[in-house]
């Protein structure tokens, strides 16, 4: 029973920083439909932006992260000008592919040159990093905090996407690009801002799963599969889909981990395997 | 990726046997210049060759066929794996080797192929992914199989044709895997001209339009894919043979992304592409990289942006146009 309780949190917290980090990548796939290895060199650099702010320059743990989505949004901007913008939508696989690639190393030389190549810690403040009593048992906050954190994300993420102006341009820039643009929907300026969006959450999602996650230079390298196998499961551009994808592959991936850590993440490419076998186009995506 | 390659085309028909003499010719030049730049580095130069070995394969399904899949290393990795237990459990024979490796690779090319070309666009790329952390995570985990993260270590094969040793300054094991890979080139030469090879471009081109004609694309990709391991298979049977020892990272993801790198920055739908990418791609990894493997990622990296923005169809292809252009300009004056 202890197992099972720490299986399931766990595994559902680690579910939710996956969560956190992919639905970014999932709504540029959707929407964009590029397919950006470079997504999870996004999430570190906002892993070290937090670090550098609280132990360099002693900013609070929420000044931290704020600091860390801001300037990861713009140190990507110049990269959505020069480089993004020209694979939006038309590219075939292999250039999106290879140019997201060769982003992602620069990023991690770049990274390791500035900020060494050892791991690199964001201290937890106070009330999170204690034990929480639920009543029958202790919990680590922080895992609590992290759930939190993904369920504000995804109903936030609805309310923008189903709610607002800027959800129903983006959803019709979706569901036809060049319609949308005769309507006179500015789709480059809803392309710029979901890249912005897609960043910033994946900024967020690096500095709150760092405990999970650690930040160190290969974390680009370390996590890019994942986050791309959790929106492909899940389906590209679906909330739904990546919240379902991401507590099922953590649940499995904790699972594999607590009663047969010899084998690795074979448990969580099997589950993949059978997903992408019986789901070809993800648990709640839809036809292209 | 509509990059045909014409050139070896108009010469075909002047002399019969004309593109596998050049490739015949160009790998034992390619073979000297090594031997004369690295003389005392020939096991690096071997181990170049297995790995484009492996990048021929790689061209052959993403090149011929339009499958990118970044699970390649997977094929490479089985069979050198099934050599080395095959070495240690006492087939000595480097030709017989050989031979295992080819069928390892083939049959694990099926399974993949089978699995991966199901699908086109993402899923296929997630299921190439997972296929290939599949094995790793396998080779990781069976370590009385494959010795774990120690490596399968070892493996001594028996003298080639039972005269030349393997020595230790990699001399015979350069000479082998260099006729090896002049063999398999050639016959891949053949092969990619052969009904077969073209109709697989035009699945590649239009998968739709080669179903209208006639064409069952599913087995073909999956055949394709099959040849593809054996040619796998092939590089992973000499790396096995002649490094000694199998270690995880022939299995890696990182091995797939590379591999995948040269074959772009070659130029992919194109062998002479993916031999010139995989061979300059190392030769410059090897100088660079023994000073800082950081900077060496990020001027990959700044490579990799730059061929995307300037050289989409490769180095081969820029190659190519410059010399038409040179020889015509040449031609007029």
């Amino acid at each position: 029973m202890q197992t099972i309780l720490s299986i399931g949190l766990d595994g559902i917290s680690y579910g939710m920083v996956l969560f956190i980090i992919s639905i970014g990548l999932s709504i540029m796939m959707g929407l964009m439909r590029v397919v950006n290895l470079a997504h999870g060199a996004f999430a570190m650099i906002g892993g070290y932006l937090a670090s550098y702010a609280m132990r360099d320059l002693g900013a609070g743990y929420a000044l931290a992260i704020v600091v860390a989505v801001i300037g990861t949004i713009i140190i990507s901007i110049p990269l959505e000008i020069l480089l993004y913008r020209r694979i939006y939508r038309k590219s075939d696989a292999l250039t999106q592919l290879l140019l997201t690639i060769g982003i992602t190393f620069v990023i991690i030389g770049l990274a390791n040159f500035i900020f060494g190549p050892t791991l690199k810690a964001i201290p937890l403040p106070n009330a999170l990093s204690g034990p929480l009593d639920i009543g029958f048992r202790m919990i680590p906050t922080h895992r609590v905090f992290v759930i939190v954190c993904g369920v504000i994300t995804a109903l936030a993420l609805w309310l923008l996407i189903d709610k607002t102006e800027f959800g129903i341009r983006l959803r019709a820039s979706v569901d036809n690009s060049d319609m949308a643009d005769s309507l006179g929907i500015r789709t480059e300026w809803i392309y710029a801002a979901t890249f912005a969006l897609a960043v910033g959450l994946g900024a967020f999602g690096g500095v709150v799963g760092a405990e999970l996650l650690p930040i160190e230079p290969f974390y680009a390298l370390r996590y890019m599969v994942t986050f791309l196998v959790v929106v492909s499961v899940g389906g590209a551009g679906s909330i739904a889909g990546a919240l379902a994808a991401s507590l099922l592959l953590g649940l499995a991936d904790t699972t594999g981990k607590y009663l047969a850590p010899e084998y690795g993440e074979f448990f969580f490419y099997l589950a993949v395997i059978v997903i992408a076998f019986l789901f070809p186009r993800g648990l709640f995506g839809r036809a292209h | 990726m509509t990059g045909l390659s014409t050139l070896a085309k108009t010469s075909d028909r002047a002399f019969p046997f004309a593109a596998e003499l050049m490739g015949i010719v160009s790998i034992a030049a390619l073979g000297v210049l090594g031997f004369l730049l690295f003389p005392d580095d020939l096991a690096f130069l071997t181990r170049l060759i297995g790995i484009t070995l492996l990048v021929l394969s790689l061209d052959l399904v993403t090149g011929y066929c339009g499958v990118a899949t970044l699970g390649h290393a997977a094929l490479f990795g089985v069979s050198a794996y099934a050599v080395g237990n095959a070495c240690i459990g006492g087939i000595r024979e480097p030709i017989l080797l050989l031979g295992v490796g080819i069928v390892a690779g083939t049959i694990t090319g099926a399974i993949s192929g089978a699995l991966i070309t199901r699908f086109r666009g993402l899923p296929q790329l997630v299921l190439s992914i997972a296929i290939g952390q599949l094995v790793a995570a396998l080779a990781n985990k069976l370590s009385s199989v494959t010795g774990g993260s120690d490596g399968l270590s070892g493996i001594t094969p028996d003298p080639v044709l039972g005269l030349f040793r393997f020595d230790m300054y990699s001399r015979t094991a350069f000479v082998f895997s260099l006729v090896v890979l002049a063999v398999v080139f050639v016959l891949l030469l053949r092969f990619v001209r052969s009904p077969f090879g073209l109709l697989c471009r035009g699945i590649r081109d239009d998968d739709l339009r080669a179903q209208m004609i006639g064409a069952m694309v599913y087995p073909r990709l999956v055949i394709m894919y099959a040849v593809s391991g054996a040619v796998a298979g092939v590089g992973g049977a000499l790396n096995a043979m002649t490094a000694g020892v199998v270690g995880l990272d022939s299995v890696s993801f990182e091995r797939s992304a590379e591999v995948l790198v040269m074959l772009v920055l070659g130029g992919a739908g194109n062998l002479w592409g993916a031999l010139f990418g995989s061979v300059v791609f190392q030769i410059f990894e090897h100088i660079v990289s023994a000073t800082n493997p950081f900077h060496w990622m990020t001027l990959v990296g700044l490579l990799l942006i730059a061929i995307v923005l300037f050289a989409p169809r490769g180095l081969s292809h820029g190659v190519a146009v410059l010399w038409s252009k040179i020889f015509r300009r040449g031609g007029r004056a």
